[in-house]
């Protein structure tokens, strides 16, 4: 197997063999996620720095977790109490990372590019992107497709349906493009005021009524609802978004008997998903959270594991 | 390029050897109790496959068996020149306190059986770890040693046995190559 992408930067130029490489590889990391000792010897002596310039729970503690289960050095960066705060350029703050010997850089970012910023000015280092704005988060819709695949197995021919506010979410520009590359149809719904303008250009359709966008579908995917989007007038109050959008146990009904519930976090119980859907059987959600170190493992080790020409 | 230089044993070679690996098990051990077959991916695998079964026929008892993958403890991933690939580890049993049979097709520099004891000790404390090997082929890196040999076959370190199992490769045999050109 060769591996020809330097970075994890987007999934819009990788193929279907690479994203079910690493699915493949990410459920043989999910077994040892079942063992006494979860640590393996596999990156000693690497080092990743995780750069984190916004706050991130998921994401900054399974890529910290995957990282540790393969034996990696492990330098946490954060933005506040860093140089940052005292006004050092990302383009600086690279080459110090780079300085210091980093294998790996993980980053998360406000500005979309950011990741891509830094692969471009590092030399060695590997760059993951841990979300960069409204732009992408891969490792977000691996975990995804991960946690889907293993679940129901290929997901050529599989619905997904996509609940939210599509327009901000880099979770959902990434879902979209990674469920349509394994061969899955995903329709949006929502507010027409948080879609994009042009969802077909992504590879998706649109229907406002979530009635018919859930129907017979295999998936649902739930995007968060932030608060702040209320006071810029997107939807009128985040009850009313509730009542027409919010997915409930009468919208899962429409939906395939064993539909899988999904939902990238941190949730909002009685906006955008009800308490007893985001707690009941069909739920992936915590699914989810093991997936994402799965994942990460087996994106660190396929990166880092080998050679590297 | 690797150049197929001769075949050193048939089907029918391989068949006789791994009965006669079983006899030799079957007596150190003075039977198959608490014992577990552990193959190293890959061919390892399919070996120790075929010595469960034979065990399993002369003693008319089912032996547990289960696969390891070492990628994930290797010292030489920087030395490959593909893309290291981990595959499944399964050890259905706990290994605590069992007498672990491991299997791997070649023994050569010792690391890959290094590696395998690493993951092995991950996964509990084996009462003992004994090691059958269908080829040793010499030039040790480690002080190891195996219990039981299905044929020692000196080589140089141009050499490449080959050990090909009809499940993967269609047919049972082994050959050396040469490394060519190319």
């Amino acid at each position: 197997m060769e591996w020809k992408h330097r970075h994890v930067l987007d999934l819009d130029t990788w193929e279907r063999p690479d994203l079910q490489h690493i699915l493949e590889q990410a459920r043989s990391m999910d077994e040892l996620l079942d063992r006494p000792i979860k640590k393996v010897p596999a990156l000693r002596g690497k080092l990743v720095v995780n750069l984190f310039f916004e706050a991130s729970t998921r994401t900054r503690v399974s890529f910290e977790l995957a990282e540790k289960f393969l034996s990696a050095d492990v330098v946490n960066w954060s933005a506040s109490g860093s140089s940052t705060g005292k006004g050092e350029t990302l383009r600086d703050t690279a080459w110090t990372l780079e300085a210091m010997g980093a294998d790996a850089v993980v980053i998360r970012h406000g500005a979309v590019g950011a990741a891509d910023y830094l692969a471009r000015k590092l030399k060695k280092s590997v760059v993951f992107n841990g979300g960069d704005g409204a732009h992408s988060h891969p490792t977000q819709a691996l975990l995804d497709l991960y946690t889907a695949w293993k679940k129901i197995g290929p997901l050529e021919g599989k619905k997904v349906a996509m609940i939210g506010d599509v327009l901000h979410s880099r979770v959902a520009r990434s879902d979209i493009i990674a469920f349509s590359k394994m061969g899955s149809s995903v329709v949006l719904s929502g507010p027409a005021t948080l879609m994009p303008r042009s969802v077909e250009a992504l590879g998706a359709t649109y229907d406002e009524n979530p009635r018919s966008a859930v129907r017979d579908a295999d998936i649902i995917y739930l995007l968060r609802i932030q608060k702040e989007r209320q006071d810029e007038g997107m939807f009128p109050s985040l009850d009313e978004y509730h009542q027409l959008f919010g997915f409930d146990a009468a919208l899962l009904k429409h939906a395939r008997p064993d539909a899988l519930v999904m939902h990238p976090g941190p949730i909002n119980r009685g906006v955008e998903i009800a308490s007893d859907v985001a707690d009941g059987s069909q739920s992936m959600i915590l699914g989810q959270v093991r997936s994402g170190v799965a994942i990460r493992m087996a994106l660190l080790f396929v990166y880092l594991g080998g050679v590297r020409q | 390029m690797l150049i197929e230089k001769a075949k050193v044993m048939t089907a029918q070679d391989m068949e006789r050897i791994l009965k006669r690996m079983s006899h030799e098990i079957l007596e150190r051990n003075h039977g198959l109790e608490n014992m577990i077959i552990v193959g190293i991916q890959r061919r390892g695998v399919y070996l120790a496959n075929r010595l469960g079964g034979i065990l399993a026929h002369f003693e008319s008892t089912r032996v547990p068996s289960g696969v390891l993958d070492i990628t994930l403890y290797r010292d030489d991933l920087t030395l490959l020149h593909d893309q290291p690939v981990v595959h499944s580890t399964s050890i259905p049993n706990d290994v605590n306190a069992r007498k672990i049979l491991l299997v791997d097709d070649v023994l050569y520099t010792g690391r890959t059986i290094r590696a395998a004891m690493d993951a092995l000790m991950d996964l509990g404390r084996p009462a003992s770890v004994q090691l059958a090997v269908l080829v040793d082929r010499g030039h040790r890196e480690l002080p190891i040693h195996p219990d039981y040999i299905g044929r020692t076959i000196p080589t140089s370190k141009n050499e490449v046995i080959e050990v090909r199992v009809s499940e993967l490769d269609g047919k049972d045999e082994v050959v050396i190559c040469e490394r060519g050109e190319g």
